[in-house]
């Protein structure tokens, strides 16, 4: 008997320590049936699922959560004026959390850069901004700032689903992004679809695949000790298979942003996530 | 005059010993020369020299090399390598399943054996697209660690 009860007792500090959002998110978003009848995934599962419960409570606590020092960098930068036209990114877009909503689930989007209609990511149209609005110099991508501007901007659609467009002047933003998936590369000779398509859930020695989904980034890992775009994880990925990894922020990059945006379409923006 | 012809004799003598040299290099099969036979099998060895298990469970396990433990599992090394991999089937009793002229072929490109599959090419060179610069023109193993892994995989018996 109090046996029993002390058994209760620890389960349930437990799911206090653990935190209900964690729950949530559980429950609410993370399992999905696919969007469309040929979408190439039976279900579609965040990088969160594959994590421990020690990682997911590290991301669901905004205190304990790393990219959250990050964030309040991004704050700061927000209101700071920069660049010869004595401009701060608030001068122009006021409150962060109205201007970007539904910036963050909806991007890579196809916008003016440099003079033409191109696919751009959060990031880029940053380094846009900078360049084009506020005469400074863009920020190196990866480093602290435009990741710290990067987080703020898509945290503020944290829970909302990913939701990015495809057709149209997309296609063929999609239609590269989805070659890039399917090609192997590197000597190990593999494509992302070896790994994360025919065998996510099982272990490559002790990593546990997941579906390589974009809704955290940019991320916390543990592996890297810090945050980091997905570009450096694709970056990484390929890497690993002995490629030669494309330019972070190049064309090649952005379509397979956006195709890998696509396959986890509806799943809650999770940034900024804590992963391995 | 001595001295030049002492250097000579050396030079003649370094020339014979590099084309022994070149004669033993001469037998190993180079990646675009190996011989698949029927689309299953590679009966030749790829250097003429026994395979050797113990080198071979080295090339099997190391993960700059096979690291065939990525995807693979094999119960007798549990104990002594962690984290097998689930990506790819079970390797216990694989000498009873397979000969070494098979197995050869499965190492060297499994993609003749199966198109779709992910084992990458352990000795292989052309085909392979965006090769990172310091791997380009390598194959994964040598010949010698592909004999000496089939060596190795020879003593994964079952009853």
């Amino acid at each position: 008997m109090t046996k029993k009860i002390l058994a209760l007792g620890v389960a349930a500090s437990l799911a206090l320590a653990s935190g209900l959002a964690v729950a949530e998110l559980r429950e609410g978003y993370v399992y999905l049936d696919p969007p469309t009848e040929d979408h190439p995934l039976d279900e579609i599962i965040s990088g969160y699922e594959f994590r421990d419960d020690a990682t997911r409570a590290l991301q669901a606590d905004d205190f304990e959560n790393p990219g959250f020092l990050l964030l309040e960098q991004g704050q700061d930068l927000w209101s700071t004026v920069d660049g010869s036209e004595g401009k701060s990114c608030e001068t122009c877009h006021g409150d962060v959390t109205e201007s970007m909503a539904g910036v963050g689930s909806t991007y890579p989007k196809i916008m003016m850069q440099g003079g033409e209609r191109k696919l751009t990511n959060i990031e880029n149209q940053i380094n846009t901004c900078r360049t084009e609005r506020m005469g400074a110099e863009a920020w190196k991508y990866d480093k602290a700032p435009l990741q710290a501007m990067t987080i703020l901007v898509k945290n503020v659609d944290r829970g909302e689903p990913v939701n990015v467009t495809i057709d149209g002047e997309y296609e063929p933003w999609f239609k590269q992004g989805e070659e890039l998936y399917y090609t192997r590369v590197g000597q190990l000779d593999m494509s992302c679809a070896h790994c994360h398509e025919a065998h996510y859930g099982q272990f490559i020695r002790a990593d546990h695949l997941s579906q390589g989904q974009t809704n955290g980034f940019p991320t916390y890992r543990f592996k890297w000790s810090g945050q980091g775009s997905l570009h450096r994880r694709f970056s990484g990925c390929i890497k690993n298979i002995r490629g030669e990894p494309y330019s972070k922020g190049g064309d090649e990059f952005l379509a397979l942003e956006l195709y890998t945006a696509w396959r986890g379409q509806g799943l809650p923006i999770e940034t900024p996530s804590v992963r391995n | 005059m001595k001295h030049e012809k002492g250097l000579g004799l050396l030079a003649i003598g370094l020339a014979v010993s590099l084309s022994a040299a070149a004669a033993f290099a001469g037998s190993v099969v180079a990646p675009g020369d190996v011989e698949i036979v029927d689309d299953s099998a590679i009966p030749a060895s790829l250097t003429g020299v026994a395979g050797d298990p113990v080198a071979g469970k080295e090339a099997f396990t190391g993960r700059k090399l096979g690291n065939c433990l990525a995807c693979h599992q094999v119960t007798s090394l549990m104990d002594e390598q962690q984290f097998h991999g689930e990506v790819a089937p079970s390797l216990d009793g694989v000498a009873n399943r397979y000969s070494e002229a098979e197995l050869r072929l499965q190492i060297v490109n499994a993609k003749v054996l199966n198109e779709d599959s992910l084992m990458p090419s352990f000795y292989r060179t052309d085909g392979l697209n965006r090769v990172a610069e310091k791997f380009q023109g390598k194959t994964i193993l040598t010949a010698q660690q592909v004999e000496d892994v089939i060596a190795y995989l020879m003593t994964l018996k079952e009853e």
